[in-house]
């Protein structure tokens, strides 16, 4: 007999209900997550290795490297004296919550305050995966050029903060900041925003203490 | 790309369904994608013929609604689906534009032979 069955399940609840899972587990350990974003190359590992620089004295952090194959992020962490996960997504183009869900299980998560979780270096998926992070980040950069906020509306629409990284390079490249703000604005309505240079440390306060304040609150 | 993840969590949540049902078959799947929602139908659609050959899922054939997308606008008020003109305020030009709906993706029905 033919019968019609109603459904209406989200596709991705599974990922959802274990990101539920993962932060319930976060907030147990009194761990603050954030889940940092971006293209590749646009200074994901650079922003990370300055961040445990300034922050490691104050605030014990670790840090969960999603990468398709290698460990060379996780080792850039280690190196600049983190905790590091990697993570080999094998191909995969996001972290999704079961992998930080494995991870965090390799960590005693009362051992830190911060985890700072370096996602997969793509400007789309990400996006529609939840982790359980607290606070979602995406680091734009300006050689990516200006039209990016208007290209991929998903990952600008859903993020707590922006930086802008590599303004050291805004004399050499057309980047209009006005029309890339703009474009943020439509998006995502008075979003904080942090213009830095990770190579040369310009900005950079702000951002640590934007961090900092939401690692406690 | 990740239209497999995506595709695997199809097959799970249809045959879950179905096996509560006592389905001896799936025959039609009713998927609903929002316009925002980052899902190409025919990799969906290619994977799915894949995985779903050895179980009760075989030769069923998925079906695409499109929601299309509301906005509002934070300085008029007007309600609008975006063209593909932008995303602006069709009434008053403004860019300060909230998302109400749109991102929806999720398995409305399933047909079953039972």
């Amino acid at each position: 007999m033919a019968k019609n069955i109603l459904v209406v399940e989200k596709i991705l609840s599974a990922n959802d209900r274990v990101a539920a899972e993962n932060r319930t587990i976060f907030d147990v350990a009194g761990v603050k997550v954030f889940n940092l974003m971006a293209s590749p190359g646009a200074g994901k590992t650079s922003l990370i290795e300055q961040t445990i620089k300034r922050l490691l004295p104050v605030i014990k952090l670790a840090v969960i490297d999603g990468d398709i194959a290698t460990n060379l992020d996780a080792d850039r962490a280690k190196a600049a004296g983190a905790f590091a996960v990697q993570i080999n997504t094998g191909g995969e183009c996001h972290l999704d919550a079961i992998m930080i869900n494995s991870a965090i299980k390799q960590m005693n998560l009362k051992n830190f305050n911060v985890i700072i979780i370096e996602n997969v270096g793509n400007l789309v998926c990400p996006a529609s995966f939840q982790l359980g992070s607290h606070k979602s980040v995406l680091i734009a950069s300006i050689p990516e050029g200006d039209d990016k906020p208007y290209k991929y509306p998903g990952m600008y629409r859903g993020v707590d903060a922006l930086v802008i990284n590599k303004i050291d390079l805004l004399p050499y490249v057309p980047f209009k900041m006005d029309y890339f703000c703009k474009g943020v604005e439509i998006l995502n309505p008075g979003l904080v925003t942090f213009p830095l240079s990770c190579k040369t440390g310009e900005g950079l306060e702000s951002w640590i203490e934007w961090l900092t304040d939401n690692a406690r609150g | 790309m990740h239209e497999l993840n995506v595709t695997e969590s199809i097959l799970e949540i249809s045959l879950r369904h179905a096996n509560q049902a006592n389905a001896k078959r799936i025959t039609n799947l009713y998927l609903v994608i929002g316009q925002l929602a980052s899902i190409v139908d025919d990799s969906v659609q290619f994977y799915w013929d894949i995985i779903s050959k050895e179980t009760i899922a075989a030769g069923s054939e998925l079906h695409f609604r499109r929601l299309p997308a509301t906005l509002v606008c934070s300085e008029c008020n007007h309600q609008y689906s975006p063209g593909n003109d932008g995303f602006s305020c069709p009434n008053c030009k403004s860019d300060r534009i909230k998302v109400i709906s749109g991102e929806e993706f999720f398995m409305e029905a399933i047909d079953i032979e039972t």
